[in-house]
């Protein structure tokens, strides 16, 4: 399944969710999808559930989606724990597994092949986990997905699809958190 | 015979004020790793309390996203740890709450810390090491360890949040 095209499904399903991603799938998901309630910002070290949480737990009347990366998740397993815990309904959290750190050299992750997000997100106590990989079965099923009271995870089995720029000035830049918080605090 | 230890009496702040001021403060979430120094007086009161809501986290780093998040609608949280999960978060704080110009709030128990003894002066390395970390890394925090100190939290924690920028209180003495 191509991440581009992945992403081109979810973005028929966003209108005014809060959309924290990180690495390439949020360079991919901002120039597919550019819009103020994208949350770009999650300093390193696989921290956008952990933001998500914060983000769904401080405005429960808002649907939360992390975008997340099969290697940074692995940097910050516990937060699986930390939110079926918390178990936010409005938590929709989607690993894109590609099995590399894709803008760190194309090396391979710890455990590809073997390690099992879906399973891991099941064990830690989340509602709904699914894996994903054909873009037609998703397009069909993310609606139902996204229905269901979170916490939930869907492992995304994906390929590289087209190539967007890497926007590092504008993620970590001063802009990008005026413009977030603008559009929270007006939605 | 046993052997004698000489340590000088000293007072211990009150976590029954601190709660007070972390309230005074607005302060509506505490996201926690366990520290023993905070544990009887601060965290075990704080689970207990409706006034706060609690979120228990697996490691700190998680806790300083949380509390960066939470901020983009002005909801005020504290991230309550011990020194070892401080140390181990100083990248999140150096993202989120410097680079990101974020109010992260933290209190950090200093475990292995002599009551009696300022933490320049411990014999823990681990110890020793807290305030001249955070003086490099530009991060301003106050100790707490007398009683007298509590009355400035509340004041702290505004100034984060209005000027959006991160604090840590270094707390020196188990609060009684």
């Amino acid at each position: 399944m191509r991440r581009d095209l992945a992403l081109k499904v979810l973005k028929q399903r966003v209108s005014d969710e809060i959309v924290v991603a990180v690495y390439q799938t949020l360079f991919d998901w901002m120039a597919i999808n550019p819009r103020d309630l994208n949350y770009v910002a999650t300093g390193a070290m696989g921290q956008a559930s952990s933001h998500g949480l914060g983000l769904a737990m401080a405005n429960p009347e808002k649907e939360v989606l992390v975008f997340d990366g099969d290697g940074s998740l692995l940097m910050n397993l516990g937060s699986l724990v930390t939110i079926a815990n918390a178990a936010p309904q409005n938590f929709h959290h989607f690993v894109f597994e590609n099995g590399v750190y894709e803008v760190n050299g194309a090396h391979p992750i710890p455990g590809h092949g073997k390690l099992d997000f879906a399973a891991m997100a099941k064990a830690a106590g989340y509602r709904q986990v699914e894996t994903f990989s054909d873009l037609e079965v998703f397009e069909s099923s993310v609606g139902e997905f996204l229905k269901q009271p979170g916490p939930a995870l869907a492992v995304m089995k994906i390929e590289a699809g087209e190539s967007y720029p890497h926007d590092y000035q504008y993620i970590h830049g001063a802009e990008a958190r005026r413009r977030f918080k603008q559009a929270l605090q007006s939605s | 015979m046993s052997a004698s230890i000489d340590i000088k009496p000293v007072e211990h702040p009150s976590g029954q004020a601190i709660m007070d001021a972390l309230k005074k403060a607005d302060i509506e979430f505490i996201v926690s790793v366990p520290d023993i120094v905070t544990s009887d007086a601060l965290l075990w009161p704080i689970s207990a309390d409706p006034d706060f809501k609690l979120l228990r986290v697996c490691k700190e780093d998680e806790g300083v996203s949380i509390c960066g998040a939470m901020s983009y609608n002005n909801t005020r949280a504290l991230l309550l740890m011990q020194q070892t999960g401080l140390m181990d978060s100083l990248n999140a704080i150096r993202a989120i709450g410097i680079d990101y110009q974020l109010p992260i709030c933290m209190m950090v128990g200093l475990q292995g810390k002599e009551a009696d003894k300022k933490s320049s002066e411990s014999s823990s390395y681990g110890v020793r090491i807290i305030q001249p970390v955070l003086d490099a890394m530009q991060i301003p925090y106050r100790v707490i360890e007398e009683p007298e100190d509590v009355q400035h939290i509340s004041a702290d924690i505004e100034q984060a949040y209005q000027s959006s920028s991160t604090f840590i209180f270094i707390i020196g003495r188990p609060p009684v």
